[in-house]
């Protein structure tokens, strides 16, 4: 029996030739992450055990949750990382004005690579798949523990084949397939499973779509979503992954527990209503209008250059509805300065939208949009949980960039075809 | 370990930003996140709940962030065991490190209603509902996962490894 492409990252980094599903092994790692909320524990946790970091160079510490610090405590937790980070001299600690969202920057700079395991103090931290390699999320134990060992042990999870076909069309971006998928499969329909995308239909996808379906494939409850290796993904690594790196492919007869196919050229947009991510309902099919009174467009989902792309030439030459808040979240001071270069960000303070530093913020409740009993988000983040943007009784509606830049427009959820 | 406890009964996909919402999570402190503890879900569980008091919840319990303030609010709230239908896969790896004993029990999970007695053994994974009479028993941690919860979490194990 041949193995997927999970099973072959986790074989390699245990230093064994195979490993199959439901194996439990302990495996090197390439890359151990943290942020500023989780972090602190696990640093605490890292002085328990009374060793050296294992490496300051395969140590990620992104303090992105609620930086530039929103209140004292969180000042605090701030000092804890940046002392950490400075005491053992960490080479991917990330300062105010240099720091983007973890899930952003860590591919854009190519701290992240093909066949790499990763793991991170962060749930999203599954966003990796997208550049063939295999990351997962854990708590700050384990992460304290890596980052004094190096290691950590692994149940190899069963895998769900996606496979995709077709192309998509305009106005469908990489958070309609996801977010449909979720719908299909459910919030624990991967459970304990990794996602592992197939098919001609992956070709048709942009970095940026890939990155963001593996960021959501936790929201299907899975511990990795991983895609094939092509020239596509050889375009984006190229130039910013600067050691070497070895990409990893399915074989033909790898085994699967199910699969899934997804025909991109049947997708329509899609919102994920109150208050699970697999409430996914197509735009068209809502009937009476939902009136909404904020949009976020960024996130460790959506804050790439693309995203800020699709937003800005939709709300370009147009206002945000008036009794609606847009506020815009580049994931990283690049995506920011080309954004502003390229006159996305004129279109959105032209338009009205409030312009952030990078910050994961108001995705989590953080700040930087918090909201208050009855009211309404569009957002393109990741969760819709009941309390996940402020008070217990408001509202998360996740989409894509399309819609969310829409609805801003037009004061209700919609989609592009709706703004004249 | 043996406890005896009653249930607070929640159902499915109790998410962790539920059991501790972010708003709270600029501190790390385990008394100061159990007062906030399941505040956006049940705002009556932090005040009312007592030392040996048992969680039971439905399937994907613990989905959503891999924030480990979330097993351990629940821990320093007094509740020494969770009882769940499944566990989203960061809380129930989180729940064995910081040696907070996790039981599945698949659908058995509905057959326990809030307010009943449980006695749980987590060395056998038997629960004994004393209020139904009902006996239920939950899967065994596989392999040296179960190390690792006699230690009494991964900090344990690995200075007992050293």
């Amino acid at each position: 029996m041949g193995m997927n492409m999970s099973e072959k990252i986790l074989a390699k980094h245990a230093g064994i030739s195979s490993v199959h599903a439901g194996q439990l092994v302990t495996c090197r790692l390439d890359m151990v992450l943290a942020n500023d909320i989780t972090a602190p524990p696990a640093i605490k946790i890292f002085e328990g055990i009374g060793r050296p970091v294992f490496d300051n160079a395969k140590i990620a510490l992104v303090p992105d949750h609620f930086q530039p610090s929103k209140d004292i405590k969180s000042a605090e937790l701030a000092k804890i990382v940046r002392d950490f980070a400075h005491e053992h001299g960490i080479v991917h600690y990330y300062e105010q004005g240099r720091v983007g969202i973890e899930h952003v920057i860590l591919p854009e700079k190519g701290i992240v690579a093909p066949g790499m395991l990763t793991i991170g103090a962060d749930s999203h931290t599954c966003t990796y798949g997208a550049v063939n390699g295999f990351s997962t999320g854990v708590g700050s134990t384990d992460l304290g523990a890596a980052m004094a060992t190096g290691e950590a042990w692994f149940k190899v999870p069963e895998a769900i084949k996606v496979t995709l076909t077709g192309r998509k069309a305009k106005d469908i971006s990489g958070k309609d397939v996801i977010l449909t998928l979720i719908g299909r499969i459910g919030v624990d329909g991967a459970l304990y499973k990794s996602l592992e995308f197939a098919g001609e239909g992956v070709a048709a996808l942009t970095m940026t779509d890939r990155l963001t379906i593996s960021n959501m494939a936790i929201e299907a409850g899975a511990k990795a979503g991983i895609f094939p290796f092509d020239a596509i993904t050889k375009a984006y690594v190229d130039g910013r992954v600067t050691k070497a790196y070895e990409p990893v492919e399915a074989d033909a007869d790898a085994s699967y527990v199910q699969e899934v196919r997804i025909d991109l050229s049947a997708l329509k947009p899609v919102v994920a209503f109150p208050h699970l991510p697999g409430n996914t309902k197509r735009v068209a099919d809502i009937g009476a209008p939902i009136a909404i009174d904020q949009v976020i467009i960024g996130s460790c989902t959506n804050g790439r250059l693309e995203d800020m792309e699709i937003a800005a030439n939709i709300l370009k030459g147009h206002k945000v509805a008036d009794r609606v808040r847009c506020i815009v979240i580049p994931g990283s001071p690049a995506v920011y300065k080309e954004a502003m270069k390229r006159g996305y960000v004129d279109a959105f303070i032209d338009a009205g939208c409030a312009v952030s530093t990078p910050t994961c913020g108001p995705c989590l409740g953080g700040y930087m949009g918090i909201m208050t009993a009855g009211e309404k988000c569009v957002s393109t983040t990741n969760r819709n949980f009941r309390g996940r943007m402020g008070h217990v009784d408001s509202e998360v509606y996740l989409a894509g960039p399309h819609v969310a830049a829409a609805s801003a427009i037009l004061g209700r959820i919609a989609t592009p075809e709706e703004v004249k | 370990m043996k406890h005896e406890g009653k249930v607070w009964r929640y159902g499915d996909n109790i998410d962790t930003d539920v059991i501790i919402p972010a708003r709270y999570l600029n501190t790390f402190d385990p008394k100061e996140l159990a007062s906030h503890c399941m505040a956006d879900i049940d705002a009556t569980f932090a005040p009312n709940v007592r030392e040996g008091d048992i969680i039971v919840g439905g399937r994907n319990f613990g989905c959503g962030s891999s924030r480990e303030h979330a097993p351990v609010a629940i821990k320093a709230s007094g509740v020494p065991v969770v009882i769940a239908a499944s566990f989203a896969r960061i809380f129930y790896r989180n729940g064995i490190n910081i040696g907070l004993p996790l039981l599945e029990i698949g659908a058995d999970a509905l057959k326990i209603h809030a307010g009943d007695k449980l006695r749980v053994d987590t060395a056998t994974g038997v629960i004994e509902d004393v209020t139904t009479g009902e006996t239920f028993h939950a899967q065994p941690l596989p392999g040296f996962v179960q190390d690792i919860a006699a230690a009494g979490g991964l900090i344990h194990y690995i200075k007992q490894k050293k």
